[in-house]
């Protein structure tokens, strides 16, 4: 790019902006689309033209959350005054409410599979890819090409062996399952990053540490895991985001106990009609935890992704 | 402070020789300067001597003690590298007292602060203690690198080239300071550079690398002035020591057996015509301010003569050079003695050849 262009205030850098606008609208539209459904009664939800502006209603939540059974309208003319405000809401569609949804067991399940798989691969990650930095490891072109290769295919091509050993092994519907999957999928991932990350630390500090009196795992703690601080952030994010959403394996491997959130959502759409705000609803809660996530850590995960292509 | 020893040290890297049989004494308080071309081997034998890379032959033994077998936290060694010892995720302060945190020391924090204000005075750092690492001038880094050695009382200090990223000014400032220092706390010292002035004026003795073998060990004027080997003489000295084939200029007292001369700037004269001048064409002057290097030519062979500042000379003036106080070697690059005066010619001809 010429110079002028970036210069601010001229036409290259209205024309840059102007299209980063139109990629942002294009990728949040969506978003704020589904968070709106989630506030909508369902039959504004499916109105056609679409209501932009619709009276908001927690109707969707309130169905996320509840299971709810049909009544005659003689039926819920007879029960006793309701003592909510849910309760009302409900039996204004001819409804009651019957117990609570699966919704929060599922939504626990997806933050241990997710967080628990991401914190296992990038911890095995991080002391993995330290020792291919640092440590002279027989073979280690070929072990670092060997744990590549594990991505090489996509992973649902091995789901049936997979599904025979974990049933096996009474692993299917297990949170330990999951988490095992999930991890071996991602450590790959995060050895290999990790270990440009770390590759990028210039061995002298952990020398000048070892020789002012601290010991491999202490001149690590102390030298190395700070300044791969960044690495460990970027990457920590990428296994999350994969784990958070992977949907494949989940269909095949939970059904109850241990079921994560993707397969659960498409289920909500089955119970008592199509209830997209209700769907709605649990994506909108679904994207929360990941948003949080990359928010507290997108310090490091600009720098993550530009390190090395950077001069410092 | 203790004395180090290597004994027979040999390490190589896959099939390449750093160190070859390397045999040297460092005594108590003394500082010996390492001195060679890159690759000679001075940095990998500073890092045997940390205890950072393990020889394949021969001993390491600091104080008496054998330390061949012990890690670098248990050898009471304190290193400066040359570049990126600075913890960038740390303040000044905290680089400076990361040494007496270790587990090996414990020190109390206000021991600790104690000694961290008193070295950052010495280096004058003291106004910089809260600062990042990273927010500092690389002469500010590279005193915080030296302090970072000085917090301690090690048995030993190894120092890899630690003014060789600085600007001219702040290396003599710091050539100073660290001679300061080593006389002050009679440190003993291992020191790597390629600077002549760092080597001349700081090392008790200089000891010259090649290709992983000591090839000479001598205070700064012996290896100067009598080096052992052509290789030698090249090292040291700036410009390069004048390396001509003998009889292009006369030598009088050059022994038989002289193949190559070696006359440094000082060590060539402009004369008058004379039985031991020989014509030369100036070709370029440099001027220095306080002197000139005159790059004359003589016989086909391209000589820089040391001359007075002030002389009136110019490309393509003729005068005469001659020889004051040669160096001579064999044909194998070996110096043979100049004999101190005729009587001493014969003497000196039943071979004083020193290794």
């Amino acid at each position: 790019m010429s110079a002028p262009a970036s210069a601010p205030g001229t036409w290259g850098t209205r024309l840059a902006a102007l299209a980063v606008i139109l990629y942002a609208v294009v990728t949040i539209a969506p978003l704020l689309w589904i968070v709106q459904t989630g506030f909508k009664t369902p039959s504004d939800a499916i109105a056609y033209p679409p209501k932009v502006f619709a009276e908001p209603s927690l109707e969707g939540y309130v169905n996320l959350f509840t299971t709810r059974s049909r009544q005659t309208e003689e039926y819920i003319a007879g029960l006793p005054p309701p003592d909510s405000w849910v309760e009302r809401l409900v039996r204004s569609r001819n409804m009651v409410i019957a117990g609570p949804s699966k919704v929060g067991e599922r939504f626990v399940n997806s933050l241990i599979v997710g967080f628990g798989s991401t914190f296992l691969a990038v911890f095995l990650g991080t002391l993995a890819a330290y020792a291919f930095s640092r440590f002279r490891v027989p073979l280690k072109d070929d072990l670092m090409f060997f744990i590549l290769s594990t991505r090489m295919m996509p992973p649902i091509a091995v789901a049936i062996p997979i599904y025979l050993m974990y049933r096996e092994l009474g692993l299917t519907d297990t949170h330990l399952g999951m988490i095992l999957l999930y991890t071996a999928v991602n450590v790959s991932l995060a050895v290999w990053l990790l270990k440009g990350f770390i590759d990028e630390i210039p061995r002298e500090y952990e020398e000048a540490a070892l020789i002012d009196g601290y010991s491999r795992l202490a001149a690590f703690r102390k030298v190395v895991l700070p300044q791969a601080a960044t690495g460990i952030a970027a990457t920590a994010i990428f296994c999350l985001i994969f784990a958070w959403n992977e949907y494949a394996f989940a269909v095949l491997l939970t059904s109850g106990e241990a079921q994560t959130m993707p397969p659960f959502i498409p289920f909500i759409i089955g119970e008592g009609g199509q209830d997209w705000p209700a769907v709605a609803a649990a994506t909108t809660l679904f994207l929360i935890p990941i948003v949080v996530f990359t928010v507290l850590l997108r310090k490091h995960l600009l720098r993550g992704i530009t390190f090395g292509a950077v001069r410092r | 402070m203790a004395e180090v020893s290597l004994t027979g040290v040999t390490k190589r890297f896959g099939g390449a020789t750093a160190l070859d049989d390397l045999s040297l004494t460092v005594g108590d308080g003394e500082l010996v300067v390492l001195l060679g071309p890159t690759g000679a081997g001075k940095t990998t034998a500073l890092r045997v001597v940390a205890g950072l890379e393990r020889p394949e032959a021969g001993t390491v033994s600091i104080g008496g003690r054998p330390v061949t077998d012990v890690p670098p936290a248990g050898r009471d060694v304190a290193f400066v590298f040359q570049q990126f010892s600075l913890y960038p995720h740390l303040t000044v302060y905290d680089n400076l007292a990361f040494p007496l945190r270790s587990p090996m020391r414990r020190e109390p924090e206000a021991a600790i602060r104690l000694r961290v204000e008193r070295i950052a005075a010495l280096l004058r750092i003291d106004h910089k203690l809260g600062n990042r690492a990273t927010r500092l001038s690389g002469g500010e880094m590279q005193r915080v690198a030296i302090g970072r050695a000085l917090v301690r009382r090690p048995a030993v200090y190894l120092m890899d080239e630690p003014l060789s990223a600085l600007d001219a000014k702040l290396r003599s400032e710091l050539r100073l300071e660290l001679k300061r220092i080593k006389d002050e706390m009679g440190a003993t010292i291992l020191y790597v550079t390629h600077d002549q002035i760092e080597a001349m004026t700081l090392a008790t003795r200089i000891g010259v690398l090649d290709r992983g073998r000591l090839v000479q060990v001598g205070t700064p004027r012996e290896v100067y002035e009598r080096p052992c080997s052509v290789h030698v003489a090249a090292r040291l000295g700036t410009p390069a020591i004048n390396l001509i084939p003998a009889g292009v200029l006369p030598a009088p007292a050059a022994p038989p057996g002289t193949h190559t001369i070696g006359a440094r700037t000082e060590h060539l004269r402009l004369g008058a015509a004379g039985p031991n001048g020989r014509p030369a064409l100036i070709h370029r002057v440099e001027h220095l301010g306080d002197q000139s290097h005159l790059h004359v030519e003589v016989g086909g062979h391209t000589l820089v003569v040391l001359a007075d500042a002030h002389a009136p000379l110019k490309a393509g003036d003729r005068v005469v050079v001659e020889l004051t106080d040669p160096v001579c070697f064999d044909a194998d690059g070996v110096r043979i003695d100049v004999p101190p005066g005729p009587a001493a010619a014969a003497a000196a001809m039943m071979g004083s050849m020193r290794p």
